[in-house]
């Protein structure tokens, strides 16, 4: 089944200067009892987001309508802890399209990738800019270019290539889904299972 | 040419493929499978109308989202029990063994696996859940992963991974006196930080490892998500050969003989090179605790939290952060803090031994009044161990009480919640905010540290009992 494409994205962003957020925080962990991929963007950073009864805490970042956009920018270390991939589909509902960070926890990566959400790894320096930038003006609007692999702030027009798996990428500029990779391929997991089974 | 590291000879068994330019395609002996992260991958399969394409490698059990008391009546929370009987109508329909609630081998999922001989050495093991790496103990590549993954192993038995980099993390020599193997675990993490082995796959080794039991090592390699790393694991041994002898799914007569060769021929040459190695003097790991909100955030239960300067300036802020919501001071001692709750249990220290430490240092003695404390064992047949040895006595006799098996309080979706800004002295694998409950207040801690806690109702050095 496809996923949703991602070729290039120019947005403004939301801050979120934390560092090591866990999987915890993107999506607690009472709420993993549904069974669908839906609806799990109203409840991300829940317990930041809402007091106990469920009003929005004014002082918390999604709640202050000065900072808005498809991308999150996060301190290092973002999505360690459980490997809950209802923490991508939190973000991704919640209506991003990438984080950028200086450093991402490896099995929130992959769920990222295969929910089309895009993991920009920056440097730290880089990652400081785009907080500073974000504060002196929230309007402030990024560049994030998949096919280049280049992360440009726009108003200072400073960019940053970052990394990707090439096979990954391809995936995520034509949509395609690892499940049909695979299955396209069943004779050869056959002729393995037959030689090692 | 350098010899093969052991995570490399069972890596390199294990590649059907390789993408070009990408990841591998590796083939996964083992599928284990649990109510929270499996409904959506099963909904893919039928989606696609596609088969589970070897249920026989896949086995399911209900762990997260079950009630620790009151097992034999229907689950109270609507949602929970719907999740719960969608994994027994998806193991039905696509023919998935699942040893579902009351079962007579329930249990969390990386104690089951183990303790009925379906983890071996030298298998590739998955999950959809982080403390795979558990089964790393048993020199296997076990990790955990996420939803679309579940599916993709479910539809084709395999899974595109990127290889990952190799680190060596060596202990050597004596433990001290009630220094166990959650301290040697939190000990690290304390040293590297939650993203300090991120990227690289971890062998624990060193003759303080070698020294340990199945069990201990099981805290160990469960852990290792803890510090980032894809999975940890464990060169097997006489040690793991014996504990998986004449387990349930363990391989019988010839079939064991043959296994035993192949085993043998798994641990690490000696002229293997790693990417990185680390090493650690036993002696030097005291009884630990954490006082923060991610494992990272551990230090000697005879020291002080750092104090702010002493803490990394780009890290100031979310270490402020993690202060005010436990309520600490910086250079704080955290001898004699308050305790509220003792939990004993989880994929990390909810097996026969941790039962065993337990109650052996409280036997005798009295649960102190102002805390609240659950033992709940690993899985059924903790439990019917527990019972058997007579554990469940001397627990009950000092005012402690032995829930039915799950996840329980370790991550809180049932009602095993520790109350909003309480503290709990937990033998857990996570301290994150809010894990054990909203405004749960979380130290990590052995079951040594966590039978001191719950005798004093303090944070006490256990060396002090012994």
């Amino acid at each position: 089944m496809p996923i949703d494409k991602f070729v290039k994205l120019e947005s403004t962003c939301v801050p979120l200067p934390i560092e090591n957020v866990d999987t915890d925080q993107i999506i607690p962990a009472r709420f993993l009892k549904a069974t669908t991929r839906e609806g799990f963007g109203d409840n991300l950073f829940a317990d930041w987001r809402y007091d106990k009864s469920g009003n929005p805490k004014k002082d918390f970042v999604l709640n202050d309508t000065t900072y808005s956009g498809k991308v999150l920018v996060a301190g290092q270390n973002f999505g360690s802890g459980s490997s809950r991939e209802h923490a991508a589909w939190a973000i991704v509902g919640y209506g991003f399209k990438a984080v950028v960070s200086s450093f991402f926890a490896d099995i929130f990566k992959n769920n990222s990738l295969n929910n089309g959400l895009l993991p920009v790894q920056v440097s730290k320096e880089f990652l400081e800019e785009l907080f500073q930038a974000i504060e002196k003006d929230p309007q402030a609007k990024v560049e994030i270019d998949l096919d280049n692999q280049k992360i440009t702030l726009l108003p200072t027009g400073k960019s940053e290539s970052f990394d990707i798996n090439p096979y990954k990428k391809k995936c995520l500029l034509n949509g395609f889904d690892d499940i049909d990779y695979l299955l396209n391929i069943n004779d050869e997991i056959e002729a393995w299972e037959k030689a090692h089974d | 040419m350098a010899g093969k590291t052991l995570f490399e000879k069972i890596w390199d068994k294990h590649v059907v493929t390789k993408v070009e330019g990408g990841p591998s395609v590796l083939y996964i002996d083992r599928h284990f499978v649990h109510e929270v992260t499996s409904p959506q991958a099963f909904a893919g399969l039928r989606d696609r109308g596609i088969q589970v394409r070897r249920p026989e490698k896949t086995v399911a059990t209900a762990d997260h989202n079950i009630p620790t008391l009151g097992q034999d009546q229907p689950i109270r929370d609507e949602l929970s029990r719907f999740q719960v009987n969608k994994l027994a109508q998806n193991c039905e329909e696509f023919g998935v063994d699942l040893y579902g609630l009351n079962h007579k081998w329930n249990g969390i999922v990386h104690v089951i696996g183990p303790e009925l001989g379906i983890t071996r050495p030298g298998m590739t093991i998955v999950c959809g859940d982080s403390h795979t790496s558990t089964h790393g103990a048993f020199g296997s590549i076990a990790f955990g992963i996420g939803t679309s993954e579940v599916e993709m192993v479910m539809a084709t038995q395999t899974l595109l991974q990127n290889k990952p980099r190799t680190m060596r993390i060596n202990i050597e020599g004596d433990l001290q006196n009630g220094v166990v193997s959650k301290d040697i675990v939190l000990y690290i993490i304390s040293q590297i930080g939650t993203g300090g082995a991120t990227g690289y796959f971890v062998e624990f080794a060193g003759s303080a490892i070698r020294s340990l039991s199945m069990e201990a090592r099981m805290t160990i390699c469960n852990m290792s998500i803890e510090m980032g790393a894809r999975g940890g694991m464990i060169a097997p041994d006489e040690t793991t050969f014996e504990y998986v002898k004449g387990r349930e799914f363990a391989p019988k007569g010839a079939e064991w003989e043959k296994a035993l060769t192949e085993w043998r021929q798994l641990p690490s040459d000696e002229d293997a090179v790693f990417d990185k190695e680390l090493n650690y003097k036993a002696a030097d790991i005291e009884p630990m605790i954490t006082y923060g909100t991610n494992p990272g955030m551990g230090i000697g239960i005879s020291q002080s939290i750092p104090k702010l300067e002493d803490i990394e300036k780009s890290t100031q802020a979310t270490f402020k952060k993690s202060m005010q919501y436990m309520d600490f001071q910086p250079g704080d001692a955290m001898i004699g803090k308050k305790v509220d709750y003792v939990f004993v249990g989880s994929c990390t220290n909810g097996r026969i031994e941790d039962l065993r430490a337990f109650a052996s240092f409280i036997k005798g003695k009295k649960k102190a009044d102002n805390v609240t404390a659950w033992i709940v064992p690993g899985s059924h047949q903790v439990e019917a161990q527990a019972e058997e040895e007579g554990i469940r006595q001397i627990l009950e006799e000092a005012g402690f009480e032995m829930r039915q098996p799950g996840c329980s309080a370790c991550l809180a979706m049932n009602d095993d919640k520790i109350p909003e800004g309480n503290y709990a002295v937990s033998t857990s694998n996570r301290n994150f905010e809010g894990r054990q409950g909203p405004g749960a207040r979380t130290m990590l801690a052995s079951p040594l540290t966590a039978a001191a806690a719950a005798i004093t109702g303090k944070i006490t050095d256990p060396r002090d009992f012994l």
